[in-house]
């Protein structure tokens, strides 16, 4: 804009006022504005800053009792298997995502037939919530009636397999549903990746007489690290938010056995009455979001601006 | 060109023939075969328990399909299924969800395209700054602002209260009936602003990209004929970008009608959305379990993203792959 004005104002006897210049766009940025500055910077910091006090059932800005909350929180066992559960999920479906979504991506570049048949099949459990997946998995793990009944009826009487009964591997459980919803979107995202690739290398590659996993490995994943990057960071943020899932599929049971961060912000925030637990327990998953995002922003703002 | 050398010297030969049944072929097809098999299978399970009555699902083989065909479950669970006392089944929830969805979309869009609209075109000083904010704000996890946006709910429920009942003296003095009090929090127009926040970074990213891809010439040629803001948007950008709003709306109705947490959250038991209420009905711990009624009442709220889903084909990709940053 401004390089096209300099040529009119010369002429413009009058200029009007800054503030009013582009009024139009001003007043339609309006609920812009207000969702970044008031929803997403202001209730961030009131969460923060509420996580110093002792709030009980309801907020309590006067009654400054620094760390306090954060130390009940990390000496509370619920919270405790809460991140134990988190770390093994999280690891477990970063890893096995984007594994499973990288090689579905790669069967499906070698130039198969009915290839949007296929991908609309592995792709469709995304459109669904996580309360309806949550749920299919609850009765396909049932223990009396499900797969392990199941397979037990065809003959296997010592099969075993009840990780929704099971404390030890209920997670895994969980982890099983949240890898078919999800990994269609991975392979999605990676394949588009792959499909950015340049048709030379290949031919390159075929040259030299390189086997095809060696120049997946030795090429092409290195040529798409920001896609996996991008990749990672979303399943990342994704898995911090992880809680309907968990509500459908096992209550966080058996017991507290798959409690996670998110559900537990959510009941010490709206059914124990424990607010300020909440608000600690909740800047330490934004605390957690950074630590990924951080790094993320760096690599692929920061280089832009300095290079 | 290197293939062709390479062919010439090892001698005169034509193209290889392709074997349609190559061991790699058999390979690729074997596994891909396997891997839609299992991403199909909860598909199938859902919907063949849903079909059968209980004493056949009691005989306990979750793949077998029914002996005896019976729609009894999901008639069910549309109408009859209970949560604690309320017996109305699920489709008290699937109006409700409606009543969200429609309102929350249209605004969500209208909103998020005339921001995305304003920053393409009309950038001011800051406008840059506030949509940085915008798109690392959908990072933040929900449960960090939802317990203050509970407390702005409510409270400016209240001041919209105090301002309308400000009328009332006035409005009876003329014969009319006074102003209720004005619930935000708990309500369904409360639920339909919390949509339309949390849905504008990632539907103000796609609009902003997409205008920016309108050539400039045309924007400027309409500012030369004397188009404002407004004009410029209503006569050429809209127009213009009728796909990107289709993809907008497949965004928003299956991330809407899939939402879980804010329904929670934002409303009472008589406006729950369908997710809150299949989660209900299945979850009950009254009663005995009636696991094709459960099935039945998990496939109906998975029907209208499905629907969408199949439908929109290739949309829906260009939509999720812009939703990407959503996470």
């Amino acid at each position: 804009m401004a390089v096209t004005d300099t040529g009119q104002t010369k002429v413009r006897a009058k200029r009007p006022s800054r503030l009013f210049k582009n009024m139009a766009a001003k007043i339609a940025a309006i609920p812009m504005i207000f969702t970044a500055l008031v929803v997403f910077v202001g209730c961030t910091l009131w969460t923060i800053y509420h996580s110093f006090t002792r709030s009980r059932l309801l907020p309590a800005p006067d009654k400054w009792v620094g760390l306090d909350n954060y130390e009940r929180l990390w000496g509370e066992n619920r919270w405790l298997i809460s991140i134990e559960n988190l770390a093994i999920y999280g690891l477990c479906s970063l890893v096995l995502s984007l594994t499973i979504g990288f090689v579905l991506a790669a069967l499906l570049d070698r130039k198969i037939r009915f290839e949007n048949t296929i991908r609309t099949i592995i792709l469709y459990p995304f459109a669904l919530s996580f309360v309806v997946t949550g749920l299919a998995w609850q009765w396909i793990l049932n223990p009396e009636l499900g797969l392990q009944n199941t397979v037990r009826n065809i003959g296997w009487e010592s099969f075993t397999f009840d990780p929704l009964n099971n404390a030890d591997i209920v997670i895994y459980g969980v982890l099983i549903a949240g890898i078919w919803q999800g990994s269609g979107f991975v392979m999605v995202l990676l394949l588009a990746g792959m499909r950015g690739i340049d048709e030379d290398v290949w031919k390159a590659s075929r040259v030299e007489g390189i086997p095809a996993w060696k120049t997946y490995i030795f090429i092409v994943i290195p040529m798409m690290r920001p896609v996996f990057v991008t990749a990672l960071v979303i399943i990342s943020a994704g898995i911090i938010k992880v809680y309907d899932l968990v509500v459908a599929q096992t209550s966080g049971g058996p017991g507290i056995a798959s409690e996670v961060p998110a559900k537990y912000v959510i009941e010490k925030m709206f059914q124990a009455q424990n607010l300020g637990l909440g608000f600690a327990a909740s800047t330490m998953m934004l605390l957690s979001v950074l630590v990924v995002l951080i790094p993320w922003a760096y690599l692929e703002f920061g280089g832009k601006k300095n290079g | 060109m290197v293939d062709a050398t390479v062919n010439a010297l090892s001698g005169p030969r034509g193209p290889k023939p392709k074997k349609a049944l190559s061991s790699t072929n058999i390979i690729i097809y074997g596994t891909l075969f396997v891997v839609c098999m299992y991403y199909l299978l909860p598909l199938y399970v859902m919907i063949v328990t849903s079909l059968k009555g209980m004493p056949e699902v009691r005989l306990g083989n979750i793949f077998g399909p029914p002996v005896e065909v019976t729609f009894q479950p999901w008639v069910k669970a549309w109408s009859e299924a209970c949560t604690g006392i309320n017996c109305e089944g699920l489709s008290r929830g699937f109006w409700n969800s409606v009543w969200i969805l429609v309102p929350s979309v249209i605004i969500s869009i209208a909103i998020a395209s005339v921001s995305g609209y304003a920053l393409a075109n009309w950038r001011f000083k800051g406008s840059e700054v506030f949509f940085t904010i915008l798109i690392f704000g959908a990072f933040i996890p929900y449960q960090v602002m939802i317990y203050p946006i509970v407390i702005l709910l409510r409270e400016s429920g209240e001041g919209i209260t105090a301002v309308l009942k400000a009328f009332n003296p006035m409005l009876e003095a003329m014969g009319f009936e006074g102003f209720k009090t004005f619930r935000l929090m708990g309500s369904l127009s409360g639920l339909v602003i919390v949509h339309t926040i949390f849905g504008m970074p990632i539907l103000t990213l796609l609009f902003r990209n997409y205008f920016t891809s309108v050539p400039e010439e045309l924007f400027k040629a309409a500012r030369v004929d004397g188009a404002g803001f407004w004009g410029i948007y209503f006569r050429i950008m809209l127009p213009m970008s009728l796909p990107i709003f289709v993809v907008a709306m497949i965004l928003q109705i299956t991330g809407i009608w899939n939402d879980f947490l804010f329904g929670v959250i934002y409303t009472k038991p008589e406006t729950y959305p369908m997710t809150v209420q299949l989660n209900n009905i299945v979850n009950s711990v009254q009663g005995v379990k009636e696991y094709n009624v459960n099935m039945a009442a998990t496939l109906l709220t998975g029907l209208v993203p499905l629907v969408i889903y199949f439908a929109s084909g290739k949309l829906f990709v260009r939509g999720i792959a812009a939703g990407a940053v959503k996470g």
